[in-house]
């Protein structure tokens, strides 16, 4: 796949109106998508599948959330800290929340200058993201170990439902997962823009394919729907 | 609104991707095994795929012995009953015909017929078909372990799924769930490749309303699969946290082996709304590739142009938009909100609308056709009757009130095998029949094909129309034995008896296409590079089978529609899609 190139027919054909000029641009020459590349493409289609599958893991806690006859532990209280003497509600969900939000910013400052072929901003900028990606799972992994220490199990926990353990562990641990695969894709293509590999056509171990910049904007949209999913988790199982 | 013919446009616009360098193997390891072409990758899968289906039709026929002849083999037992119909159903519908319509097909023909050199990510798709594989494996491993495979029925019901009762309740579910999973995983690698290859690789000319309907087909079957599939994974994940680690999201409080288990508070019915989420898009993950290649081949052997084919097109969206929102009624008699059944069962039926449109197209093409009865021909023939026999009892079960007395009942058994399997496996041997001499350069025996031919299809509708009778009598579905019960007549007992004797028959007809497949390799007559003398770019090649990256140098150019079969004034009765139109004048003058 080589790097975008923009669509140029060289000459105006007839344009259909209506439903048919929109069937007829998307069934268009070569490609239904102009100036989108191969790469782009598939992780726009990836990423609607992985929406699926969050949907479908959302879906079925707030079933088990309705359906149970227990009642369902307090977020507010679950997930609160003691700072300095004082019960905040909540604190670290928005601490990582924050973080989270914020990688997203430095992903799109990189994915700037990534255009732009500054190496060096571009990769340090990655490893930015990386760190604060690698900052959320690591306070993750705090919230649960507080949890595990306060007696949740994924088959039962001492304030109610036993579907609220079993859906925090599945649900942010796959969320987690996602973080933790975005680290290493981050720190891996940071590391091949800082080499240079872009500038020099350097070929994939694996592929044997010259890479492009694009590949940063392509782990970049990775990033901020890992970063939305987190919102809707956030919305749907800490603040309802 | 102008309306404007685009098919007439002749100006072919520019190439608007530059051409990517192939992979090129340097050892026999990277050319046969590890390989990254699509063709390659195609086989594999296809070899993998009959490889363990054989297994799964070994499978019908110990329960067809058990059915037939309760009592008298020793060595099926109850348990042993109820693992073979959980295997033979997973392996059929999954790891046999997606497998193989998807990774087997859809590798071969997509890049070959949208004139690409290869899939999009070559070691991507690569991957996939290792993780497949894996997945098989995985779920082959299931016999060897102790307890033997799951036996909870192909749809793995919780809560019985995972309760002590049910046969493979140590390793089988567990191996099956994880199973599942890597072929998701797997899928999902190689279905991002399909789509995006249609999508964006198409070569110079080839809009998407140009596609041979095969394409279509693969294409719409893939998307669906990548928004079907993630429920199945959802479901799956969920199901093996239950066994592995005791959480409740599928299971009630409920006393099992006279014990109050540790389980409590889950929703059943969830998993039926995930797995059926998943399940009805699968039938047309099946179904659409097959209405995609028995379109095709009915076009090529009946040398018209398909009726109809704008419609074909968004008869099979249609269909693949449908089926998403019709789940539920495969769960009428689950215990659900009663009036949800308003809404499914009208769902359903309105699917009938796009389904009969494209059997009408069917038929319409063929209507005063050039119709050779080769092979292929017949079995695409065979297709279009199974098809609508299938969708005829499928009236009855989408209604609600006729399905409750027939769910669980051999009504439904001969139901899905009329229209999900007999009609979807005719269109593969139909379509093995037709691209076999494109992927070995040899035609298949044709004396063995018809023989193969009227076997499979006569025993086909002798197996599954009793059935329907059995059904309409009360006989329960998934039964060991039927006892003694007073509704089920003697006669029903002779029928059961009688369709095994068919059932094995027809199951070791199937040996002779085997034997043919070997044979023809070796001893077949040699077919040239379009032996039906078919208009569809991957029979335009210019080596048979195809090399390493399809074409040659130059990439085809598409001028025109698929189906130019029997175009009046034209020399011959097909014009290639890659025919310049000039040159087709060139020779209308020479013949007028």
């Amino acid at each position: 796949m080589a790097e975008t190139v923009l669509t140029n027919s060289g000459q105006s054909t007839a344009r259909l109106e209506g439903w048919r000029g929109i069937a007829a641009d998307w069934a268009s020459d070569q490609r239904a998508f102009k100036n989108v590349s191969w790469g782009k493409a598939m992780m726009w289609i990836f990423l609607l599948s992985d929406t699926f599958i969050f949907s479908c893991f959302l879906l079925s806690y707030m079933t088990a959330r309705m359906s149970t006859t227990v009642p369902w532990p307090n977020p507010s209280e679950v997930f609160a800290l003691n700072i300095g003497g004082k019960h905040i509600p909540l604190i670290l969900i928005a601490i990582m929340t924050f973080v989270l939000i914020s990688s997203s910013g430095t992903m799109a400052m990189a994915v700037n200058f990534g255009y732009r072929r500054d190496r060096v901003r571009t990769a340090i900028l990655m490893l930015v993201t990386a760190a604060f990606g690698a900052t959320f799972v690591g306070m993750q992994a705090f919230e649960w170990t507080k949890l595990i220490m306060e007696g949740v199990r994924p088959w039962g926990n001492p304030w109610g439902a036993a579907q609220f353990g079993s859906s925090f562990f599945m649900i942010t641990g796959f969320h987690g997962t996602h973080v933790t695969i975005g680290v290493i894709f981050l720190i891996a293509i940071a590391r091949k823009v800082w080499r240079g590999d872009f500038d020099v056509e350097r070929r994939g171990f694996f592929t044997s394919r010259k890479g492009y910049y694009e590949i940063v904007e392509i782990t970049g949209l990775y990033w901020h729907f890992v970063d939305l999913v987190w919102v809707f988790i956030f919305a749907f199982f800490y603040l309802w | 609104m102008v309306d404007i013919p685009y098919e007439g446009i002749t100006g072919i616009p520019p190439a608007e991707v530059p051409e990517v360098e192939l992979y090129h193997p340097r050892s026999w390891w990277t050319r046969y095994v590890f390989s990254q072409d699509a063709k390659v990758i195609a086989i594999q899968y296809s070899l993998t795929a009959s490889a363990i289906g054989l297994v799964a039709l070994v499978l019908s026929w110990l329960m067809r012995l058990q059915l037939g002849f309760p009592g008298t083999f020793s060595f099926i037992d109850a348990n042993q009953y109820l693992q073979f119909i959980t295997m033979h159903g997973m392996i059929m519908v999954i790891y046999l015909l997606t497998a193989l319509f998807l990774g087997g097909f859809g590798n071969y023909l997509i890049p070959l017929m949208v004139g690409a050199r290869d899939m999009v990510f070559p070691y991507v798709n690569m991957l996939s078909y290792w993780v497949y594989l894996l997945a098989v494996l995985v779920l082959a491993s299931t016999f060897f372990v102790p307890g033997g495979p799951t036996g909870a029925g192909w749809t793995l019901y919780p809560p019985q799924a995972i309760l002590s009762g049910t046969p493979g309740q140590d390793w089988g579910i567990i191996l099956m769930m994880s199973s599942l999973i890597l072929f998701i995983i797997g899928f999902t690698m190689g279905g991002l490749n399909y789509v995006v290859t249609v999508l964006q690789a198409r070569t110079r000319g080839m809009t998407l309303m140009r596609l041979p309907l095969t394409v279509w087909g693969i294409f719409t079957a893939t998307v669906m699969a990548l928004l079907a599939f993630p429920a199945l994974f959802v479901a799956s994940v969920m199901l093996l946290l239950d066994r592995l680690l005791g959480t409740s999201f599928f299971m009630p409080s409920l006393v099992e082996m006279g014990q109050l288990s540790k389980y409590g508070g889950g929703s059943p019915l969830l998993f039926q709304h995930l797995f059926w989420f998943f399940g009805h898009p699968e039938v047309y993950i099946v179904a659409l590739p097959a209405f995609g290649i028995v379109s095709d081949l009915i076009s090529t052997h009946a040398r018209k142009n398909i009726f109809g084919y704008r419609m074909m097109v968004w008869a099979i969206v249609g269909i693949g938009a449908l089926s998403f929102v019709v789940w539920a009624h495969h769960m009428y008699v689950s215990g659900m909100f009663p009036q949800f059944g308003y809404f499914f069962a009208t769902t359903t039926l309105i699917i009938a609308i796009p389904t009969a449109i494209k059997v009408y197209n069917w038929v319409l093409t063929l209507w005063r056709g050039d119709i050779h009865l080769r092979v292929p021909m017949l079995f695409a023939l065979g297709f279009i009757i199974t098809f609508v026999n299938g969708g005829l009892t499928g009236l009855f079960l989408g209604n609600v009130v006729v399905d409750v007395p027939l769910s669980d009942t051999m009504f439904v058994v001969a139901h899905f095998h009329m229209v999900m399997g007999v009609a979807p496996i005719m269109v593969v041997l139909g379509a093995i029949y037709h691209w076999y001499p494109k992927v070995t350069g040899r035609m298949l025996n044709d004396v063995l094909g018809k023989f193969h031919f009227w076997v499979t299809f006569l025993g086909a509708y002798l197996i599954f129309f009793p059935m329907h009778y059995l059904g309409l009598l009360g006989v329960p579905r998934r039964y060991f034995e039927l006892g003694d019960a007073a509704f089920i007549p003697p006669s029903a007992h002779s029928l059961n008896a009688f369709i095994s004797v068919v059932a094995l028959t027809v199951g070791f007809s199937q040996m002779v296409f085997l034997f043919n497949l070997a044979w023809s390799l070796f001893k077949g007559e040699a077919s040239g590079g379009n032996p039906w003398r078919a208009t569809t770019l991957e029979w335009q090649t210019p080596e048979t089978p195809p090399g390493h990256g399809n074409w040659g140098k130059e990439l085809p150019i598409v001028y025109r529609w698929a189906y130019d079969y029997s175009v009046p004034g034209a020399a011959e009765d097909f014009i290639p899609q890659n025919q310049p139109p000039r040159a087709t004048q060139l020779v209308q003058g020479a013949a007028s």
